[in-house]
């Protein structure tokens, strides 16, 4: 390892007369670090330009426009605070619904299911991360939705919506679409991001400890929930950061399902919007220059710094099982 | 794990309750194993589910003339050719640019940076590009290329495109690379051949099964990407393939398709949906078995 860090550090090798070797090599060696400095450039770039597209919307509205749930066009008074919720209430069901199911879809690959069934499942589950999402759009608006209004809806609205103290989420018309509906297609767009992280990890533990484990008697439950999670839960909690910074971000396929009605409600069935969803939308409304554009460079902005704080959070969980 | 700790008991009376724990402890143990399965499943049925849909309602909307007329207004029998043709353009291109930069960045995390405090910021960076939301990487190149050059342009889509597929390609590639042996890179640079030789004739030559596996992957999720063509590309709904222009693209004619309150539009909408899936599932398909092939 040493000597190959000494290699990769850019010892000098010694030159020969015909192999053109230090031209060669400096000139490559500038490609790639070039290369490497664009991506930074890149990142610099994306942050700087939402930034200064948004200013002008800061500038006018102030750190109110964090907050402020007003959205009008037309009058030209903008404000994050509807989309700012739906992004993060969306986001955090979505979590919610998805990190048991996802536990259960590891927990299956890793000890449960014999070895001939792990690969075939593990590829299907991961296939569901390849879905574009303007499927996921498609098949939430004219499958999912659908059955929401039928069904699960009216069936939630009469059973959930009368318990005392919860009620309140489950009220309303039942429209199909809305924050409950778009919240349902992210859970099954992160899930395969979840548990392909935890399927890593769990597969990790050293075979003696459970082993171990499983000497003293414990069942296979036992051994997941007193040994393995434990070993893990670092890792575990980076995989869910990655799927709600997934979450946060996801266009399309909220676009399609969420209602995209500027307000806030109390019901989990109530339309809402989210930043992508709003950006995406409203933007092919939004001349040049105005500044509708700029509050939407300025959502941009907001969603970019979100995402990149639990990205990052995620990073640094998930960075233990990256080293090694 | 508390079950463990029971022996303490006085024996006598142990029996019946070590029955009972047994007992409760064989049941938690079946609980939890059936409800994983049943997790996979459900797992299962919605990918199912969304494949059924699309066949269902993709086949019954396909026919030839999907693929051989550009498209057109409601009602007049149109396809999505042009659409077709386009994703093909700005994909092709933006595999095209953005393959040998995340090549050179990988390379660069692999064989230079190892350990260093730079690389680990540049690793860290392309990490945060790999999920970030596609559609800022669209804002973002709205403001760099539509804005300052005056209108929505093809080849706005395609820097979209290939800024998406560089962090793909870099992960991978490192990640190959640094499966390769060191005491390979010692052989060559011990035969006395430059750094840069090693590199392109060994360590990519080795890790090359890999690197285009990755790049198959990131084909199929650009092919894909609808929102950050939102604001570049645009879409177009005559025949074009002139990239200053705004150019259509499959996604973003599915998207206002199946929007639209046309039902030959929205059937246009669905045969599009299934083509794009299946060519994005094969290319997945494809990718994971040449890497297990080789591998």
């Amino acid at each position: 390892m040493t000597q190959a860090a000494a290699i990769s550090a850019g010892t000098p090798v010694p030159a020969r007369a015909n192999s053109g070797g230090n031209t060669g090599d400096a000139v490559f060696a500038l490609a790639c670090r070039a290369a490497g400095a664009s991506v930074l450039l890149l990142l610099g770039g994306i942050i700087v330009s939402l930034f200064i597209g948004g200013l002008p919307a800061f500038e006018k509205f102030g750190v109110e426009f964090l907050w402020s749930t007003e959205w009008d066009p037309v009058t030209e008074v903008f404000g994050a605070g509807v989309s700012i919720y739906g992004t993060v209430v969306t986001a955090i069901i979505a979590i919610v619904l998805a990190v048991p199911v996802a536990f259960g879809v590891a927990f299956t690959l890793t000890e449960l299911a014999p070895n001939w069934l792990r690969r075939p499942v593990g590829t299907a589950v991961e296939l569901l991360a390849a879905v574009p999402s303007i499927i996921y759009g498609m098949w939430g608006f004219f499958l999912i939705a659908p059955i929401m209004a039928e069904y699960v809806q009216p069936l939630a609205i009469d059973t959930l919506g009368e318990v005392p103290g919860i009620g309140f989420l489950f009220q309303g018309p039942p429209f199909g679409t809305g924050i409950f509906t778009a919240a349902l297609i992210l859970a099954i767009m992160i899930l395969p991001f979840i548990a392909a992280t935890m399927r890593d990890v769990f597969s990790q533990v050293p075979a003696v400890y459970k082993e171990s484990a499983y000497g003293l008697g414990c069942t296979t439950w036992e051994v997941m929930k007193g040994v393995v999670l434990p070993y893990t839960r670092v890792s575990v909690a980076g995989g869910i950061m990655l799927g709600l910074g997934r979450a946060l971000g996801e266009t399309m396929a909220v676009t399609f399902v969420i209602g995209n009605a500027n307000r806030i409600t109390t019901t989990l069935f109530g339309p809402g919007n989210t930043i992508a969803s709003v950006v995406a939308l409203e933007f092919g409304e939004s001349e040049t220059g105005s500044l509708k554009l700029a509050a939407l460079l300025a959502l941009g902005f907001i969603l970019f710094v979100l995402s990149f704080i639990v990205l990052a959070i995620s990073r640094f969980l998930l960075r233990s099982r990256l080293k090694g | 794990m508390s079950a463990t700790t029971q022996p303490a008991l006085a024996p006598a009376k142990n029996a019946a309750v070590a029955a009972r724990l047994g007992r409760s402890r064989k049941r938690g143990d079946m609980m939890a194993r059936s409800l994983s399965l049943l997790a996979t499943s459900i797992g299962l049925i919605f990918l199912t589910s969304i494949l059924v849909t699309l066949f269902y309602k993709g086949f019954n909307a396909m026919n030839l003339s999907v693929f051989t007329e550009v498209t057109r207004p409601p009602g007049s029998n149109g396809g999505l050719l042009n659409a077709i043709v386009g994703s093909l353009i700005q994909v092709a291109l933006g595999t095209a640019i953005g393959t040998p930069i995340g090549m050179l960045v990988g390379t660069y995390l692999a064989e230079y940076a190892r350990g260093s405090a730079f690389g680990g910021m540049v690793r860290f960076v392309s990490d945060i590009l790999l999920s970030a939301p596609s559609i800022l990487i669209g804002l973002f190149v709205y403001s760099l290329l539509v804005l300052p050059f005056g209108g929505f342009s093809g080849w706005a889509g395609v820097a979209a495109l290939a800024i998406i597929i560089i962090p793909i390609v870099v992960r991978t590639t490192e990640d190959m690379l640094s499966l390769i042996p060191n005491t390979l890179r010692e052989a060559v640079i011990g035969l006395g051949s430059p750094k840069w030789k090693m590199i392109v004739l060994v360590c990519w030559r080795s890790a090359i099964s890999g690197i285009i596996t990755g790049v198959l992957l990131g084909i199929a999720r650009i092919a894909g990407e609808t929102a950050p063509l939102l604001f570049t590309s645009l879409g177009n709904n005559a025949w074009s393939t002139d990239l200053t222009q705004p150019l259509p693209s499959l996604p973003i004619t599915i998207y206002s398709y199946a929007g639209s309150p046309f039902q030959d539009w929205i059937e246009l909408a669905w045969a599009g949906a299934l083509v794009i899936t299946l060519a994005v599932l094969g290319l997945n398909i494809a990718a994971r078995s040449l890497f297990s092939g080789k591998k």
